[in-house]
């Protein structure tokens, strides 16, 4: 399966839903959407990765790119991620303490407003 | 001899194709279910870094991927044939194009290795004349090192 985006606000938070394989060939387009979100000055942005079905270390650039940019702002990029495969490359290269990693959109949502 | 033997011409798109035929052999080779993923993962970081490599020096070589079943092992083997010293940094390569280009950026050189390397059980990279060998492999089923 291709790379599906899609994104839309919900409680002040840039909510981007992403669906399929997320690897060196379909990866730039998620980065694409990353910098667009930032340039329009979208910095607390969550990643609904429910749907994803694979993610290489090209992926993990990507989030890591899109997670400096809006933490250079003060922005946030959080995560919901269940899967156990998909958790797996997070934790094999540390990432799991880099992000904020969380069960469901609404969880992710709270924690965020947690912080404020 | 291979199992299945796949040359690819060294793009993105077809990374796909080789991790889906990669999971496919060894599912029917007997790798047991709750290593498929790992298979497939490494597989495409080991063809991702092949790719990389062939687009900046050998854009016109084909990539190798063979995969073969052995008596309890499912053996997987990525050849590029790049420089040994274009690809002795990889990842790194790719990031040249500064944090715009590199999908990979921000992240430390030869994540990809280092990801494959924890992914299967037996990992072996070696440099020939012509490029890098990248050899993984994974029990298969009836054998004692199944996990």
């Amino acid at each position: 399966m291709d790379l599906k985006l899609d994104h839309h606000s919900k409680d002040g938070i840039e909510i981007v839903d992403v669906e399929g394989e997320i690897d060196v060939y379909t990866a730039p387009r998620l980065r694409e959407l990353l910098i667009e979100l930032v340039n329009n000055r979208f910095y607390q942005l969550v990643v609904n990765m429910e749907r994803v079905e694979f993610l290489d270390s090209t992926g993990l650039g990507v989030l890591v790119g899109g997670l400096k940019r809006v933490r250079a702002h003060d922005g946030s990029l959080d995560l919901v991620c269940t899967q156990e495969r998909i958790l797996k490359i997070f934790r094999i290269t540390g990432l799991t303490k880099v992000f904020g990693i969380h069960d469901t959109v609404d969880e992710a949502i709270a924690a965020r407003r947690a912080e404020k | 001899m291979a199992t299945v033997e796949l040359s690819f011409t060294a793009l993105p798109a077809h990374i796909r194709t080789a991790r889906l035929v990669a999971t496919a052999v060894a599912r029917r080779s007997g790798v047991d279910e709750s290593l498929l993923d790992e298979v497939r993962l490494a597989v495409g970081e080991a063809c991702s870094r092949a790719v990389e490599g062939h687009q900046l020096y050998c854009p016109a070589e084909p990539v190798r991927l063979a995969l073969t079943d052995m008596a309890g092992r499912f053996e997987v083997e990525v050849t590029d044939t790049c420089t040994p010293d274009g690809l002795a940094s990889g990842v790194a390569a790719a990031d040249e194009g500064g944090p715009e280009e590199s999908g990979r950026a921000g992240l430390p050189a030869g994540l990809g290795i280092a990801v494959l390397t924890s992914l299967a059980d037996d990992v072996q990279i070696s440099t020939t004349p012509a490029g890098t060998r990248i050899r993984m492999s994974w029990p298969t089923a009836g054998s004692s090192l199944v996990r």
